[in-house]
């Protein structure tokens, strides 16, 4: 869950309280290595993919997933962030204020777009983004990578790549980090 | 932060520096290849103008419009405010049409307070000017150029601080000037008035400012100049013995330009009396005259303004 996120889902701001550790670093590793591998094969390669990762919580993923890119094929794919706030379907509802940068660095019209989070919960984020994409070009197509699916959908919204699927109860907050995956709650 | 905004005095210094950093936002929306977001999509605003303006009504309009609100334009020649209809009875009515917010210029002080205190919680009422009292998007757009041109951004801390600018002109009755001070004080400017004695406003013992009659004393040591418009009636009031003269003592004349430093920055809120605050080639052909700049950052201000009041369903307190 997004930084943004956390401060703003009741119970607002509170302390995380790790219960399990899902993933350690290494295996954090390796599934941003696999999701790599994939993107590669689904695309035949790297022409035309460029990374796209949502604020907060997707940047850090993204540019790890950029550096493995990198190290299996040589290729510097291009990496843009997209803060979703003004495209939420919440506004009004919630508190809602963009506070990180957009900055998508190439036209995404014909691009292959990956868009990158650190996890994916209601899909409502992901709807937003889809929105805030089209205000950038047309893209040939968008994939979404994710490190942890924790289920809960509210849309009709599925991953292409995933880390891991992690069954979890609704009040119930992942935190994710290169360091590792925990699974815990919020507590005033 | 109250839903309404009337005067920047009542905001905390937070959430002034809060509504920059939203700005930063807005810059980069519109910026984009469509600069247009749906944030407050099915919201209607509504305008009234009860005093001429173009850029104060489009840059509102533009920003409601990028925010994807439905604008509402109320004609104020052809209503029933015409047919007598007290104000605050008309703005009941716009009220109960369904409007989420009112956007008023108003050339009696203290108005939008008054209307603003009238309709309780909702709509919310921004102030676009009223009298000589206010005008506060005008002193955020002033203090985000100002931002942007020494810092690149205002970021989440925006700062003026070591930053010294000079006001010059008809401070007694400027809305600009007194929005302007608070704000560039606010973030930590410091800030000298300009102007002959008769256009002084009284009680200036309140003003965390400088006050001087000369400017060919002070200009050497500002960092920035913001030039007033010189309404043509302070003249027939007397105020100002001639044009001429104004010119010779507070114009911004090719002399005067020549003799700054190239990184002193000069803003006009406009309208612009070419010849008199500011003389033609100056304005033309400077570097850093920062007039378009402050007029391009009204639209993402307004942005910002309009977001953090109808759309960021931040408890109201």
């Amino acid at each position: 869950m997004a930084d943004r996120e956390r401060r703003m889902t009741p119970p607002y701001g509170g302390v995380f309280v790790a219960r399990t550790t899902v993933l350690d670093a290494a295996q954090v590793e390796r599934a941003l290595t696999r999701i790599s591998h994939e993107i590669i094969e689904r695309n035949q390669g790297l022409e035309d993919v460029v990374l796209v990762a949502l604020q907060t919580g997707g940047v850090k993923i993204a540019r790890l997933i950029a550096r493995s890119l990198f190290k299996i094929d040589g290729v510097d794919v291009p990496m843009g962030t997209l803060d979703v706030a003004l495209y939420r379907d919440d506004i009004g509802l919630r508190p809602v204020m963009p506070e990180a940068e957009t900055d998508i660095p190439v036209d995404l019209s014909a691009k292959i777009v990956v868009l990158v989070d650190d996890v994916l919960f209601t899909g409502r984020t992901i709807r937003a983004a889809l929105d805030a994409l089209t205000d950038f070009g047309r893209p040939r197509s968008v994939q979404l990578a994710v490190v942890i699916d924790r289920g809960h959908r509210e849309l009709p919204i599925r991953p292409d790549f995933v880390g891991k699927n992690l069954p979890t109860r609704r009040d119930e907050v992942v935190d994710v980090n290169p360091e590792g995956v925990l699974l815990g709650e919020m507590r005033k | 932060m109250s839903n309404h905004l009337i005067d920047l005095k009542d905001l905390e210094t937070g959430e002034i520096k809060e509504l920059l950093y939203l700005t930063d936002r807005f810059v980069e929306v519109s910026q984009r290849p469509i600069p247009k977001v749906p944030a407050l999509r099915g919201r209607t605003i509504a305008m009234l103008f009860f005093e001429d303006s173009t850029r104060t009504r489009m840059s509102f309009d533009l920003a409601a419009n990028r925010l994807s609100a439905d604008v509402l334009e109320f004609p104020t020649h052809t209503s029933s405010l015409s047919k007598g209809e007290s104000i605050l009875d008309t703005v009941e009515t716009i009220h109960a049409l369904g409007v989420d917010a009112l956007i008023i210029r108003h050339y009696s002080s203290g108005l939008p307070r008054k209307i603003a205190d009238g309709v309780g919680v909702a709509p919310s009422v921004i102030n676009a000017g009223d009298g000589s009292n206010a005008h506060p998007t005008q002193g955020l757009l002033d203090a985000y150029t100002l931002c942007q041109h020494f810092h690149g951004l205002a970021g989440s801390d925006a700062s003026l601080s070591g930053i010294h600018i000079g006001i010059i002109g008809d401070v007694k009755h400027s809305r600009v000037a007194r929005s302007d001070v608070h704000a560039y004080t606010s973030l930590g400017a410091t800030v000298t008035l300009v102007a002959p004695e008769s256009l002084q406003p009284p009680n200036l013992e309140d003003w965390p400012v400088e006050i001087c009659e000369d400017l060919d004393s002070v200009l050497p040591t500002f960092d920035a100049v913001g030039l007033l418009r010189i309404q043509n009636e302070r003249m027939k009031e007397g105020l100002v013995p001639s044009v001429d003269e104004y010119v010779q003592r507070y114009g911004m004349t090719e002399t005067r330009a020549a003799d700054l430093r190239d990184e002193v920055v000069i803003m006009h809120p406009g309208p612009v009396n070419r010849g008199i605050e500011i003389a033609e080639t100056v304005l033309d052909n400077r570097k850093n005259v920062l007039i378009k700049q402050q007029v391009t950052n009204g639209v993402p201000v307004r942005m910002a303004v309009l977001f953090r009041l109808l759309g960021s369903g931040v408890e109201i307190d």
